[in-house]
């Protein structure tokens, strides 16, 4: 269970978050620049709330007065925008970066085939298209063996039909690993389409919607 | 004609051990530069970058003052080491240090706060640590800037001649670079000898050049762009 109820002062609003989350998939609408991407931030452990608090399975990520777990034991996959796949590595060293030395390779051999990625593994990112970066990236994230993953617009680069696939394929996982899954968009058919519940912020306010009225 | 080649190889010792010592100093001061605010952090910038305005001869001055027989370096690293660093060429490499280091802070600085930052976040979500980090994606990513700082940094060190001629002096054999023998032949009328060096210090220098934008199309090439 993720617990989420923090506020952190932005340049032009304040952003008050306050949410529970099971291995839901929760959808975040929302015009640009309300508070969205921060929102994924402050859960990952990239910026700071200035106060409340964020924890995971009883874990505390973050609680006012303390020092904030560091980014690297927070076990959250967090696939950016634009995927920021390591361009100097292949695909294969992308997946297999967080993997220590001889470590089992069952859990990733398997992601890779479940996103159907086999194939890709001995390009460099600037070898690959939209679509395929962001299989990869998933696989990537998925590779660390998060116990929450945040995915920040994951479809916007993508043309309708390779979105088409990309959605089936986060439905697979999801039901796979079973793990709440936080994602960021702009459309509401993707909203209506993939996420359990629907939240939309709005000037750093947030409001819980039914799917149904999940629109911009 | 003979010629004494010991000004070439000296120039390269000097340039390269200078060198080795700016790429490791500077990589740490750009990083933590970076990464850390302060009080007086623009100062403390401002004085690494100062050798890049003054004339050689005030570093010159300076590290005289600092490594002299008198100075408070140089009268401990006799007492206590027997090092003297005037007039060896320790003190030529410790001038090319001073005035090529800026060059190479520069580069470097530039090359960190180029790389994306989202690369070493996604890094730290799965649970790298950040020595691991700083090896294998900010290290890789702004080499070919930390190559063009090495190269202005040794190209800088081997043309040094101001500061050099003050700390290091002009003993041949001993502290004679190129630079020096170029100006010394010149006074002395050896035209032959000055042009013989001014030749092989610019085809070093083309080469240096012609190497790294060779080198540079060459990564770009490999590493491509997402």
């Amino acid at each position: 269970m993720l617990h989420v109820d923090f506020r952190k002062q932005l340049e032009h609003f304040e952003l008050v978050v306050d949410f529970q989350l099971d291995n839901e998939i929760l959808a975040l609408v929302g015009s640009s620049g309300s508070g969205k991407t921060t929102l994924l931030n402050c859960i990952a452990g990239i910026v700071h709330p200035d106060a409340g608090s964020i924890s995971l399975n009883g874990r505390n990520f973050f609680q006012e007065g303390n020092k904030p777990l560091k980014i690297q034991r927070r076990k959250v996959g967090y696939l950016f925008q634009d995927y920021a796949l390591f361009p100097h590595l292949s695909v294969e060293q992308n997946i297999l970066y967080s993997r220590p030395p001889k470590s089992d390779m069952a859990h990733i051999t398997a992601v890779t085939k479940v996103l159907g990625i086999t194939d890709l593994l001995p390009k460099y990112p600037h070898q690959i298209s939209g679509g395929e970066k962001q299989r990869v990236a998933l696989t990537r994230a998925l590779a660390a063996k998060p116990d929450l993953l945040l995915l920040d617009e994951p479809f916007s680069a993508l043309d309708d039909d390779t979105r088409e696939r990309c959605q089936e394929e986060l439905l697979r996982i999801h039901e796979i690993w079973n793990i709440p899954i936080i994602f960021v968009t702009h459309r509401q058919a993707d909203a209506q389409k993939l996420a359990d519940r629907v939240i939309r912020v709005e000037k750093g306010q947030m409001t819980e919607q039914l799917i149904s009225e999940a629109s911009l | 004609m003979t010629q004494d080649l010991s000004p070439l190889f000296l120039s390269l010792k000097v340039a390269s051990v200078s060198t080795f010592f700016v790429f490791i100093i500077s990589i740490a001061l750009a990083r933590f530069m970076s990464r850390r605010n302060f009080f007086g952090k623009s100062f403390l910038d401002a004085l690494i970058l100062l050798p890049l305005v003054l004339p050689p001869t005030v570093i010159g001055f300076g590290l005289i003052v600092l490594f002299g027989l008198n100075g408070p370096l140089g009268s401990w690293l006799e007492q206590w080491f027997g090092v003297r660093i005037v007039f060896t060429w320790v003190g030529a490499a410790i001038a090319s240090f001073v005035v090529s280091l800026p060059l190479m802070y520069q580069s470097v600085t530039a090359a960190f706060n180029k790389i994306d930052s989202r690369w070493e976040n996604v890094a730290r979500t799965m649970g790298v640590s950040e020595w691991r980090i700083f090896r294998t994606i900010t290290f890789p990513l702004a080499w070919p800037g930390i190559l063009a700082g090495l190269i202005l940094s040794f190209a800088r060190g081997i043309g040094e001649f101001g500061a050099t001629l003050m700390v290091a002096g002009y003993i041949p054999g001993q502290t004679e670079t190129i630079p020096l023998a170029i100006y010394f032949a010149y006074e002395a009328g050896q035209m032959e000898k000055a042009a013989f060096w001014v030749i092989i210090i610019s085809a070093l220098g083309l080469a240096i050049i012609s190497w790294v934008n060779y080198w540079r199309k060459k990564t770009e090439i490999r590493i491509g762009r997402e």
